[in-house]
C-alpha cells in the first residue's frame, strides 16, 4: 500500500469515527427555535408542525448514548489491535494469510502422521484398511461426488466407479495415476468425415457388438467403416484401449449414454471427457487415500 | 389518521398510481419468491423450461420485491409526503407521470430480460446496460421532482421524513451509476469496468448500501410520516432524529466489505467494514426508538387499529434485524453464517418484517383517503392480513435460522482423521424440513397480500356510504 493511500485511508477512517463522536456531543446539546429556550421532556417544539405532525425534543436515552460510546471505543480498540488503520498492521500483527498458514500447520501436525502412515501402504493393501477407506470416502464425497455421484455410481459423461469397468485401467497404481494427473478422453467428431449415412451404419455396427437390436445390413456396411476409421483407438474387435481411454464397445456399458440416439450423437459430434488433475489440489497423501477408496469399490463389485 | 381536504391543491394522481402498483408488484414479486422456494424442495417445478429455472427466477424475485414493490412504495409515499409536509404541489405533473411510467417500463423490461437469462451477474444490479441507462434517466427525473418540490416549500423547516427520502434518492443514484459502469459488448451484454477483488468490493459497496439506503433510509422516511400520523402523536425527539440521520448515512457507506470476510479483499478493508457495521447498531436503534417512543402514549390504539399494529411490528423487526446484522458482521460469527441460509433469513426479517410490513401499514393508511374513502372496505380483513404476515415472517426466519446454523455446523464438522464429517449433499438433505417451513411462511405472507389486493379493490370501487368521503381534487 502506498504512503498516500495509507494516509488517506487512515484519515477518512479517523474522520468518520471522530465525526460520530462529535455528532453525539453536538446533538446532545442541540437547541431548536428560540436559542435561549431549553425544551423540557414532552414539550412540543414551537413552529415544528407539518401536516399536523409535531415534534418534541426529548433528550437522547442514556443507555443508548452509552451503547454508542462503547461501540466507538470497540472500533478504536480493534483498529489498535488489528489491521485497518491505513497500512498500520495492528499491535497483534495479525493477518488473514497468517491465520490461514497457522491453521494449516496445526492441521498438518494433527492429521499428518496418520496420512503419512497410510500413504506408505500400497494402494491395493490400503483398500482393505477400513479406517483409511472411510477417510478416502469422506474426501471423495467432498471433492469427487459432484461428478461421480455420492455412491460413485457415475452419471452421463462421468464414469461409474463401482462396476469394475475401467476406461484407463483398473489396477491400483493406474487408478492413483488417474486421480493424481487427471485424464482427457477425446472422441473425434466423425459426422463430416464419414457422412450421415456412415454415422447410421457405424451406429448399427456398434449396437451389434454388444448384441443389441440393430439393422444387419447397415451393420455390415458399418463394419467396413469401423475397420478403417475407428479401429485405431477401439481396436479391431471394438474392445477398446485403456492406454488411450478408448472404451470397450462390446460390454454394453456406456459413458455418454447407450440409447441408439446417444450413440449416433457420439459418433457424429464426438465427445470430450475431462478428469481434473487432483494432485496439486488434494496433495499426494490424500490422492493415495482416495485411490484406496476407489480401488475398494472394485473389490465390492467383485464380491 | 390521514385526512385530505376535499379540494386540496396537490397532485395525488401519481400517488394513486404508485399505490396500486405497489400492491400488484408486491403480489408478483412474492409469488415468484414462493415458487422458487418450492423449487428448492421440488425441483420438477421448473417444468424443464429454461426461463422458469431457479437461476433465472431468483433475480426476478429480488428485483421485483426490492425495486418494483419497494420502489413503487417509496416513490409513491415520498411524492405524497413531500407535498403534504412542504405544502407545495409537485414541481411538475408531467415529469411525475414520466417517473411513474418510466419506472413501470423498467420493471416490465426486468420481468422480460431476467427470465431470458440476460444479466450482468451483479447481485441486485442484474439488469443489462440499456435498462441501466433508462433507470438513470428516470431516477434523475424523480430526484428533480422531489427536490424541486422541496424548494417550493412554505416553511423554512424541512421535515425529517424528507431528509431520509432525500438521502435515499441521492445515494441510490450514486450507487446505481457506479455499479453500472460497464463496457457494452452487444445490445444485451456488457462487462463491468471493475476487475477481480475491486469488482467484488464495488459490488458489495453497492449491494449493502442498496439495503442501507433503499431498504432502510427510504423506509425510515416512510416511518417518520406514517407512524406519527397514524398514532396521532408528536415525534419523540427531534435531536434523536438528527443524530440518527447523520450517523446512519455516515456509517452505512463503510459496511459493505463485511460481505467479503476471509476473501481476497485486503485485511484492512475487512476490519474497517466490521467495526463500522457494529457501530451501525447505534443509529439503527435510534431510529427504532424514535418510532416506538413516538407511539408510546397511544398503546391503547393498538387494540383497535390493525394499521398501527403493522407499523409497530415493522419497527420491532427493524430493531431485531439491525441487531442481527452487526452480529453477523463479526468475523467469527460470519465464519459460521457465511453462505448459509441464515443470511437468507436475516434478509427476509428485514425485507418482510420491516420493509413489507411498514409498506402494507402505510398503504392501508394511505389508500382510503387517496380514493376518497373514510377507511378500508374490511377492517376484519386487515386483521387477517396482519396475523397471516406476522406468523408467516416468524415461520420464515425461524426456519432459516435453524437451517443456517445447521449448515454452518455441518460444513465445519471434522472427523478425528481430519476429513470433513458431512458432504454438501448431506447438509442439503438436512435442510429440507426447513425449506418446507420457509415455504409455508412465504405462502402465508403471499396469502395476506392477496387479501389486501381484494380489500383494496373493494375499497377503491365501493360506493358504499359508510366508506365514501369527499373526493380530493383529482389532479
Amino acid at each position: 500500500m502506498s504512503g498516500i493511500l495509507s494516509a488517506y485511508i487512515a484519515f477518512i477512517v479517523a474522520l468518520n469515527i471522530i465525526g460520530a463522536f462529535l455528532l453525539i456531543q453536538f446533538t446532545r446539546r442541540i437547541k431548536v427555535g428560540d436559542e435561549s429556550h431549553s425544551y423540557k421532556d414532552g414539550e412540543l417544539i414551537a413552529g415544528h408542525d407539518v401536516d399536523g405532525i409535531q415534534e418534541m425534543n426529548n433528550p437522547l436515552p442514556r443507555w443508548w448514548l452509552w451503547k454508542f460510546y462503547i461501540l466507538i471505543a470497540f472500533g478504536v480498540g480493534y483498529l489498535v489491535m488489528y489491521p485497518g488503520f491505513g497500512s498500520f498492521k495492528g499491535v497483534l500483527n495479525w493477518s488473514s494469510a497468517g491465520q490461514h498458514a497457522q491453521e494449516e500447520e496445526a492441521a498438518r501436525a494433527e492429521f499428518g502422521p496418520l496420512f503419512q502412515k497410510w500413504s506408505a501402504t500400497p494402494v491395493a493393501e490400503l483398500a482393505k484398511d477400513e479406517e483409511a477407506v472411510k477417510a478416502g470416502q469422506r474426501i471423495f464425497l467432498a471433492n469427487c461426488a459432484t461428478c461421480h455421484g455420492s455412491d460413485a455410481g457415475g452419471n452421463i459423461g462421468f464414469p461409474n466407479l463401482t462396476d469394475n469397468d475401467w476406461l484407463w485401467g483398473g489396477d491400483a497404481d493406474t487408478v492413483k495415476t488417474t486421480i493424481h494427473g487427471g485424464r482427457k478422453g477425446n472422441m473425434p467428431a466423425w459426422g463430416k468425415v464419414i457422412g450421415e449415412q456412415g454415422v447410421i451404419e457405424v451406429k448399427n455396427y456398434v449396437l451389434s457388438l454388444s448384441g443389441r437390436k440393430h439393422d444387419a445390413d447397415a451393420a455390415r456396411a458399418g463394419k467396413k467403416i469401423f475397420a478403417t476409421t475407428c479401429v485405431a483407438c477401439h481396436g479391431p474387435e471394438g474392445k477398446g484401449m485403456p492406454a488411450m481411454g478408448a472404451p470397450n464397445l462390446t460390454d454394453n456399458t456406456w459413458l455418454f449414454g447407450g440409447t441408439p440416439r446417444a450413440i449416433e450423437e457420439t459418433i457424429r459430434n464426438g465427445r470430450a471427457g475431462v478428469m481434473p488433475t487432483w494432485g496439486p489440489i488434494l496433495g499426494e497423501e490424500k490422492v493415495h487415500v482416495v485411490a484406496a477408496y476407489v480401488f475398494s469399490l472394485r473389490n465390492q463389485a467383485a464380491q | 389518521m390521514i385526512t385530505l381536504e376535499a379540494n386540496s391543491p396537490y397532485n395525488y394522481t401519481v400517488v394513486r398510481q404508485f399505490a396500486i402498483a405497489t400492491v400488484l408488484w408486491g403480489i408478483v414479486g412474492m409469488a415468484v419468491g414462493v415458487l422458487i422456494a418450492a423449487q428448492l424442495i421440488f425441483p420438477a417445478l421448473n417444468f424443464d423450461t429454461p426461463w422458469l429455472t431457479y437461476s433465472h427466477l431468483r433475480p426476478l424475485h429480488t428485483n421485483a420485491v426490492i425495486f418494483a414493490f419497494g420502489g413503487c412504495a417509496l416513490m409513491g409515499t415520498s411524492l405524497f409526503v413531500v407535498q403534504r409536509t412542504c405544502q407545495a404541489r409537485l414541481i411538475s405533473d408531467g415529469l411525475a407521470q414520466f417517473v411513474f411510467w418510466g419506472w413501470q417500463l423498467v420493471i416490465v423490461l426486468a420481468a422480460v430480460t431476467l427470465p431470458m437469462g440476460l444479466t450482468t451477474a451483479h447481485e441486485y444490479a442484474e439488469l443489462e446496460w440499456p435498462i441501466d441507462l433508462l433507470i438513470a434517466v428516470v431516477w434523475v427525473t424523480y430526484a428533480y421532482v422531489f427536490f424541486g418540490t422541496i424548494t417550493k416549500r412554505k416553511s423554512p423547516h424541512i421535515y425529517v421524513a424528507n431528509w431520509f427520502y432525500g438521502a435515499f434518492i441521492i445515494t441510490t443514484a450514486v450507487l446505481h451509476i457506479v455499479v453500472s459502469l460497464e463496457v457494452p459488448l452487444s445490445a444485451w451484454k456488457s462487462y463491468s469496468v471493475f476487475p477481480g477483488a475491486i469488482g467484488a468490493m464495488v459490488q458489495w459497496w453497492y449491494g449493502h448500501n442498496a439495503v442501507g439506503f433503499f431498504l432502510t433510509a427510504g423506509f425510515l422516511g416512510m416511518m417518520y410520516y406514517f407512524v406519527p400520523k397514524q398514532s396521532e402523536r408528536p415525534i419523540y425527539s427531534y435531536r434523536l432524529s438528527v443524530v440518527h440521520f447523520w450517523a446512519l448515512i455516515g456509517i452505512y457507506m463503510w459496511a459493505g466489505s463485511h460481505h467479503l470476510h476471509y476473501s481476497a479483499l485486503p485485511d484492512w478493508a475487512q476490519s474497517v467494514g466490521m467495526i463500522f457495521s457494529l457501530m451501525l447498531l447505534a443509529p439503527s436503534w435510534a431510529g427504532m426508538m424514535n418510532g416506538i417512543l413516538t407511539l408510546s402514549g397511544a398503546w391503547d390504539k393498538l387494540r383497535t387499529d390493525p394499521i398501527l399494529r403493522f407499523l409497530i411490528v415493522a419497527l420491532s423487526f427493524y430493531g431485531m434485524s439491525t441487531f442481527e446484522g452487526p452480529m453477523m458482521s463479526i468475523k467469527t460469527v460470519n465464519a459460521l453464517s457465511h453462505d448459509t441460509d441464515w443470511t437468507v433469513g436475516h434478509v427476509h426479517s428485514g425485507a418482510l418484517g420491516w420493509v413489507a410490513m411498514l409498506t402494507i401499514g402505510a398503504m392501508y393508511a394511505l389508500i382510503p383517503p387517496l380514493f376518497g374513502k373514510i377507511k378500508m372496505y374490511s377492517t376484519k380483513m386487515i386483521y387477517w392480513h396482519f396475523w397471516l404476515s406476522t406468523i408467516g415472517v416468524v415461520f420464515y426466519i425461524v426456519s432459516m435460522w435453524i437451517a443456517g446454523v445447521t449448515q454452518g455446523l455441518m460444513w465445519r464438522a471434522v472427523n478425528p482423521d481430519g476429513t470433513l464429517t458431512y458432504s454438501f449433499v448431506e447438509s442439503l438433505k438436512a435442510t429440507y424440513p426447513y425449506y418446507g417451513g420457509r415455504l409455508i411462511g412465504g405462502a402465508m405472507f403471499l396469502t395476506g397480500m392477496l387479501l389486501m389486493a381484494w380489500n383494496v379493490y373493494k375499497t377503491v370501487s365501493s360506493d358504499n356510504d359508510k366508506v365514501v368521503a369527499p373526493v380530493p381534487q383529482a389532479a
